[in-house]
């Protein structure tokens, strides 16, 4: 086998994919993705529905071939050497779950089993995880009856059976309300902090923002962008300035006043003028012309760049679907 | 940390090898036989089906069908009964085909398949798994019919030996009907599909058989395919080992009916590796989505 002259554990690179490519009949779900993740990195694959995540995660974790292209996962061939991936990886997503007849223990022993624990080390390392996640109580029963947050849990539980150097968590608050998300991020933050490599897909910016060092944003199969998110807020994001006008100004005369600073056409929301600026040494031009234009100045207001903003910049889609979360 | 240890233990262990694999299956035998308790009515089809069977069967065409070589009459009611049973043994087994795909098919759909494939095992065990779990409860069933026969009148006549070989037979009737299944189950959908599909091919092939009436009088075309039809050299095997056709009666010239254990074996073993070929290499191959 070609794969082994570099072989795994000595490998610096946690994930290394090269140009992967994937089509579903006429959809290109994976079009050239190449991606490098160093061991021990929390990175974050972010991008609206159908952009390309779940297909990515799902040939990186052996559930699914390439059409083309070369992935290493652990140091080992995801096509060529799958069981040495699966020894070493986690895998929570919403199409790798659970038995839901069977109770939550009954699932995690069982998943210890099959890693080939022993039926005693199986039960010994359910009922730690079960403590550890909350779950004890629910535990014994069958897991149709669990919540949506229980039910994440217990599918990140079932990703941390034997310690896995490569965890991935595939849209792991995707559904859940925002208690359940909130306890979710918590358990997350906890996996994330114990150097384990986590490669983290969301549609959620926040998600992104908060747990990533890395983020790299997918649209249509490709990385669009890549970069830590303070970079990409910088490299993307422009600052948008919010001017309350307190009145003798037409909006047309407004406009026409601070356009030429601005990075794109300007937007009134109420009494509100909303400007993205490039650069924020020109604000202070930008408010003389409006005084100048003959503007009562009564707020204003300089915003940071946002994931947000980040995002439409990039696939100028609409904002991101903040689901239910505040 | 305890889990790096057994992490470390375990990379010692290779996959494929035959103690892990048997590990593992012996593993998700566990999981798939712990639905029982939670979902008892999942029995229904293979205990409280068979029992409707015999009794609408038994007492209601038995009042009317007489067996070749009787005369109407509560003798003739009792010898069809005893025809009617190992009919009945076959076509639940048979039916072993539909309750697994269902299985498999709620599977694939909670996506526990998907958990498995992404785990370090053999790609034959959760297979396995699952052809022996509905083997034990397609055993269950063929017991309970066993009873039911039992207390209906049925028995076996032809010594113990043989009788072992019978159950032996329809055990390994299961397991091929069960191979089958698991291919369909990865095909479909959903478990209406599978259900639909299932009965649409399972039924005209248990009712055009010799499993609820002789071949004899079937119209032409329709003999000659009840005769080669595998259900029939099925249920004639059955029958012969347990010796439930009274001496004498006539056996149809086909030669699965002529030589039925010896065709029973043929089409087991034709339908296990079929099945289990093309399980296998679905399951490889895994869901294109």
């Amino acid at each position: 086998m070609r794969a082994n002259s570099h072989s795994g554990s000595g490998s610096e690179l946690a994930v290394e994919a090269i140009d992967l490519r994937r089509s579903f009949g006429e959809t290109k779900a994976a079009d050239g993705i190449s991606l490098t993740i160093p061991r021990g990195m929390v990175f974050g694959l972010l991008g609206p529905n159908g952009a390309g995540k779940t297909t990515t995660v799902r040939i990186l974790t052996t559930l699914l071939r390439p059409d083309s292209g070369v992935a290493r996962v652990a140091g080992f061939d995801v096509t060529e050497e799958p069981d040495e991936v699966r020894r070493r990886i986690g895998l929570v997503g919403q199409y790798a779950s659970v038995d839901e007849i069977i109770s939550g223990r009954q699932n995690l022993i069982l998943i210890g089993r099959l890693y080939g624990m022993t039926s005693s080390q199986a039960k010994r390392r359910a009922d730690e995880l079960l403590e550890r996640f909350d779950l004890l109580e629910p535990g014994k029963k069958a897991v149709k009856t669990y919540s949506g947050g229980m039910r994440r849990r217990l599918d990140l539980a079932a990703s941390l059976v034997v310690s896995p150097s490569i965890l991935f968590l595939d849209e792991p608050t995707t559904g859940l309300d925002p208690n359940g998300r909130a306890a979710t991020w918590d358990v997350i933050s906890t996996m994330t902090k114990g150097g384990t490599t986590v490669l983290l897909t969301t549609q959620y910016l926040e998600e992104a923002d908060r747990f990533a060092e890395k983020i790299a944003v997918i649209d249509h199969g490709r990385v669009v962008a890549e970069g830590s998110p303070a970079e990409l807020k910088a490299r993307l994001g422009r600052s948008t300035l919010v001017v309350h006008l307190g009145g003798g100004l037409t909006e047309g005369a407004a406009t026409a006043a601070v356009t030429r600073f601005a990075a794109s056409a300007p937007q009134r929301r109420g009494d509100e003028l909303v400007v993205s600026i490039d650069d924020l040494a020109g604000t202070a031009e930008l408010i003389k012309a409006l005084g100048a234009a003959g503007a009562t100045l009564d707020q204003i207001h300089i915003a940071k760049a946002s994931m947000d903003d980040v995002f439409f910049e990039l696939t100028g889609r609409d904002r991101m679907p903040e689901g239910k979360a505040a | 940390m305890t889990s790096v240890a057994v992490a470390d233990s375990l990379s010692t262990r290779r996959t494929g090898s035959l103690a892990k694999t048997m590990d593992e299956v012996r593993a998700l035998v566990w999981r798939n036989l712990s639905h029982i308790p939670r979902m008892p009515e999942r029995l229904a089809d293979v205990t409280v089906m068979p029992v409707m069977f015999v009794i609408l069967f038994g007492y209601v065409f038995g009042s009317a069908i007489v067996i070749p070589g009787m005369e109407m009459s509560p003798e003739s009611s009792a010898a069809y009964r005893e025809f009617l049973i190992g009919g009945i043994f076959v076509q639940s087994v048979v039916f072993m085909c539909i309750t697994t795909a269902v299985g498999v098919v709620n599977d694939m759909k909670e996506g526990v398949i998907d958990r498995f494939r992404s785990l370090p095992i053999s790609r034959v065990s959760v297979l396995l798994g699952r052809a022996i779990a509905s083997l034990v409860e397609g055993s269950l069933g063929i017991f309970v019919m066993a009873i039911c026969g039992l207390i209906v009148g049925w028995g076996a006549h032809n010594g113990f030996g043989n009788a072992v070989a019978a159950f032996a037979l329809l055990a390994g009737i299961a397991f091929a009907m069960i191979c089958i299944g698991i291919f369909v189950g990865q095909l479909v959908k959903n478990p209406m599909s599978a259900q639909a599909i299932g009965f649409t091919l399972i039924f005209p092939l248990t009712f055009a058989s010799n499993a609820f009436v002789p071949t004899d009088n079937m119209p032409g075309p329709l003999k000659v395919f009840s005769e080669w039809n595998p259900v029939s050299a099925m249920v004639q095997a059955v029958r012969e080992l347990f010796g439930n056709l009274p001496p004498g009666t006539p056996v149809p010239d086909a030669w699965p009916l002529q030589n039925p254990v010896l065709a029973t074996v043929i089409w087991i073993v034709v339908f296990a590796v079929i099945g289990m070929t093309l399980a296998v290499r679905k399951y490889a191959r895994g869901r294109d989505q």
